[in-house]
């Protein structure tokens, strides 16, 4: 129980996903960012496109797994946070990262032109 | 009868925390390239964890259309955003690589200290900020 709740097997796997989403993501920043950012290049990039929805479902929800593990380590070793309210909130951050993740991602894909 | 254990039989004898002498964890102990990767690691995901819910906020005004979008996009181009956001890309990939390195020691076979994957933390953050750079401003 202390093992699971400690979240260091969320921090691990979800970092495995993460390598190779932070990977994609970095070498898509380097290319787009070239001639500047704009609306009209991003929409078109992602709008419709399912294989970038589903890139970005993914990296969202394991971004959204990682954060609080390492916002906990951090409150309890740096700051002697610790307990069920510390892990209920970061929790909460999580499920608030996913949510605002989910709905940045249906803005660039299924949202309005 | 030595110093050392004269300084413990006082502690054992007045019921007292140990304090064993030269043993504590200061700036010495911490002066180690591991220890820097510790925290560069733990300072870079601190700051991509802020930034987090600010880039989906951003991201989320596309909901309000692309004129929207692009007029938050336009505040992006002052300078201080654009060396955030390089200093950001570049944190990320310093976070990416040193969880590599994390993830390599605890789940291949021990092998040494490998200071290699913390040159290459560096090393590769410095490529990664360099290109995103160039790409940026050529």
């Amino acid at each position: 129980m202390r093992a699971a709740l400690s979240g260091w097997r969320v921090q691990r796997i979800s970092a495995m996903v993460l390598a190779l989403c932070v990977s994609v993501h970095l070498v898509t920043m380097i290319i787009v960012v070239h001639g500047g950012l704009s609306a009209g290049a991003i929409l078109g990039r992602l709008h419709g496109n399912a294989a970038w929805a589903l890139f970005y479902a993914v990296f969202v929800l394991a971004a959204a797994a990682h954060v609080p593990v390492g916002l906990r380590r951090i409150a309890e070793e740096w700051l002697g946070w610790r307990g069920a309210g510390v892990f209920a909130v970061s929790v909460l951050i999580g499920l608030m990262l996913a949510l605002a993740g989910l709905r940045a991602v249906y803005a660039l894909i299924g949202g309005p032109l | 009868m030595s110093e050392l254990d004269a300084a413990h039989n006082r502690s054992v004898a007045a019921d007292v925390p140990r304090k064993t002498p030269g043993r504590r964890a200061d700036a010495r102990a911490r002066n180690h390239p591991a220890w820097w990767a510790f925290l560069v690691h733990r300072l870079s995901g601190l700051a991509l964890a802020i930034f987090l819910p600010m880039h989906f906020w951003a991201l989320g005004t596309a909901l309000h259309g692309a004129a929207a979008f692009d007029s938050f996009l336009a505040v992006t181009q002052q300078p201080a955003f654009v060396f955030a956001e390089w200093g950001l890309v570049t944190l990320l990939a310093a976070h990416l690589i040193g969880g590599v390195r994390i993830l390599l020691i605890e789940y291949r076979p021990w092998s040494g200290l490998r200071k290699d994957l913390i040159a290459l933390t560096a090393g590769g953050a410095l490529v990664a900020g360099l290109a995103f750079a160039l790409s940026l401003t050529l």
